[in-house]
């Protein structure tokens, strides 16, 4: 197993392109923190992210994973370059004669992509905590603590949406073109599909199946913390309004995006079984 | 003999073509194997097939009498088909380096090898600037860092220029030198009759010939004849029974022998009948015309 991590290092690391990503993702994530020094202040206008109480525990789990998952866009050019360009390299052929299986070329992708959210994971876990120490009203442990489940949801959103990029490297086959796809895909999902049940079985039999579509389902784990946030839900009580929003990540949810994974590690690996090269 | 790699009944079909048709042979220990055939006959399928990166339609192949997985079993072979394949943005060492640790053999072979082929002062320039030549040599290097059983080269010296074709023959000679088995496809006949011991020739995906370069080569031979009286010539032959195919070129004629003859015979017995020629030369035939008559006559079966 490390033996296949140290292979896709080696490829992943002498690349200029794919270094510098990978760094400026880390650092992105980093720079979460500086979400706390924003402040305006504009004559009788005084505004201070940091003490309107959004980095209090827990509810700084919920706003960094909700926040930090957009970055995972980013770091997809990574994912879908690196299997894209094996093929454009022709390099897949050579690392099947050299004999590497393909069951072991694929394990080597999906261990990094395993990898890489568990550190991103990790980053989001220390920023978080650190910006939470600073900045939150409350600081007794079982606070802290609490409401965890949003990492384990932000890691497996990440594993899902890397499958599904590499997923989409190795069916494209051009880096580019993957992108694109995955934008088609999106629109597929949001329009196509999302219209065409709601034609045919009105809108609440669309919003349930909408919830089983992969892009749908991994971004539908972290729900937006925005309306949740004190100030807003002041305001909207004040227009004589309230929000009835469940917030809560639910095991199915996580499920489903797992199951998501597998289908779409499985199929890359039987695209390249079937696949003459 | 200890055999390295069966091949059988091999058929590969890419919709209605059919590029290897029940293929079968196998390829053993210390010998130097030349596939031939002409471009399109299907040489870089068998070998991707027997390399795990194209999938047969039908038949197997095991190698190492079948001890081995094939991903095991390509850990023991080294193999350069078609371009070869880097990563462009890496040195030569840290593409070696990446080769290593894929068929889990140590560094330290990385300097060596790239001795051998001549890389070793570019070792630290980028994959993307080497020439063609230097881009061959280093899948060699490559394909030897693990000291192979076998080595597999597919037309190894393809688009190479006349220096370049020399460098890689003399890189093949001193690692068939080793006692390392060669399996060696191309189509350049004078390229595996100097370098193989035994050879496979594949038309259309068909196999006609298989066995040793010396037996194939051991034919009768034939004669170039020229005389005034054509016709007549044409009509003694044509009644020997000594005489196979009968060929005219350009007013000289060739005939190919079923059974040993001296030129001196030949000529008695004609001057015997009155045919008085006026050019007689008796010839073996080179690998490539042998393996152009194997090539024609299945072409006028088919």
């Amino acid at each position: 197993m490390l033996r296949l991590l140290q292979i896709e290092f080696i490829k992943l690391w002498n690349n200029r392109a794919s270094k510098i990503l990978i760094i400026s993702y880390f650092t992105l994530l980093v720079c979460m923190a500086l979400l706390a020094a924003i402040k305006f202040d504009i004559g009788p206008v005084k505004f201070h992210i940091a003490d309107q109480g959004v980095f209090n525990f827990p509810y700084i789990w919920h706003l960094n994973t909700w926040i930090a998952g957009g970055l995972k866009l980013f770091f997809a050019i990574v994912i879908v370059s690196m299997m894209a360009n094996e093929y454009s390299n022709k390099t897949i052929k050579q690392n099947l004669i050299d004999g590497l299986s393909k069951k072991e070329f694929i394990a080597s992708k999906f261990l990094t992509v395993f990898t890489f959210s568990l550190i991103s994971t990790l980053f989001v876990f220390l920023v978080s905590l650190v910006l939470g120490l600073f900045y939150s009203d409350y600081t007794e442990l079982s606070i802290i603590f609490s409401d965890l489940e949003y990492l384990l949801a932000y890691f497996v959103k990440l594993l899902g949406f890397f499958s599904f990029c590499l997923f989409l490297g190795i069916l494209v086959k051009r880096s580019a073109f993957a992108l694109g796809f995955l934008i088609v895909w999106y629109a597929i999902e949001n329009l196509a599909l999302r219209f065409l049940v709601w034609w045919f079985a009105g809108s609440e039999a669309s919003s349930t199946f909408m919830k089983y579509l992969p892009l749908e389902s991994m971004s539908n784990l972290i729900k937006e913390p925005v309306s949740r946030f004190n100030a807003v839900q002041s305001v909207v009580a004040q227009m004589g309004e309230t929000f009835n929003k469940d917030y809560n990540i639910h095991f199915y949810e996580i499920l489903i995006v797992l199951c998501w994974t597998a289908i779409f590690i499985y199929l890359s690996y039987a695209l390249l079984k079937r696949r003459d090269l | 003999m200890e055999s390295i790699l069966t091949v059988t009944n091999l058929t590969k079909k890419f919709g209605f073509l059919t590029a290897v048709n029940d293929l079968s042979f196998t390829i053993e220990k210390g010998n130097v194997y030349g596939i031939l055939g002409p471009n399109g006959s299907g040489k870089s399928t068998t070998l991707g097939i027997v390399l795990n990166v194209v999938n047969p339609s039908n038949g197997s192949f095991s190698w190492f009498n079948g001890n081995l997985t094939t991903h095991q079993a390509l850990k023991k072979v080294g193999a350069i088909i078609e371009r070869p394949n880097f990563y462009p943005y890496m040195t030569a060492v840290q593409n070696l380096k990446l080769v290593c640790k894929i068929k889990e053999v140590p560094h330290d072979k990385i300097e060596e090898k790239l001795e051998l082929v001549g890389l070793l002062d570019r070792k630290n320039s980028k994959f993307s600037t080497y020439s063609l030549g230097m881009k061959q040599r280093l899948a060699i290097a490559s394909a030897l860092l693990n000291d192979p059983v076998i080595l597999i080269l597919d037309e190894p010296t393809n688009g190479l220029d006349p220096q370049g074709i020399h460098q890689i023959r003399e890189i093949i000679k001193t690692i068939a030198s080793q006692g390392t088995t060669i399996l060696l496809a191309s189509h350049l006949l004078d390229e595996v009759e100097k370098v193989c011991s035994h050879v496979i020739i594949l038309r259309k995906g068909e196999k006609l010939y298989s066995g040793r370069v010396d037996d194939m080569l051991a034919s009768y031979g034939f004669f170039e004849l020229k005389s005034e009286q054509t016709d007549a010539l044409i009509d003694f032959l044509e009644k020997h029974a000594s005489f196979g195919t009968i060929k005219q070129e350009n007013g000289v004629i060739k005939v190919i022998l079923k059974e040993e003859m001296d030129a001196k015979t030949l000529n008695q017995h004609l001057f015997e009948k009155g045919i008085v020629l006026s050019h007689l030369v008796k010839r073996k035939e080179s690998l490539e015309e042998q393996f152009l008559t194997l090539t024609s006559n299945t072409q006028k079966h088919a």
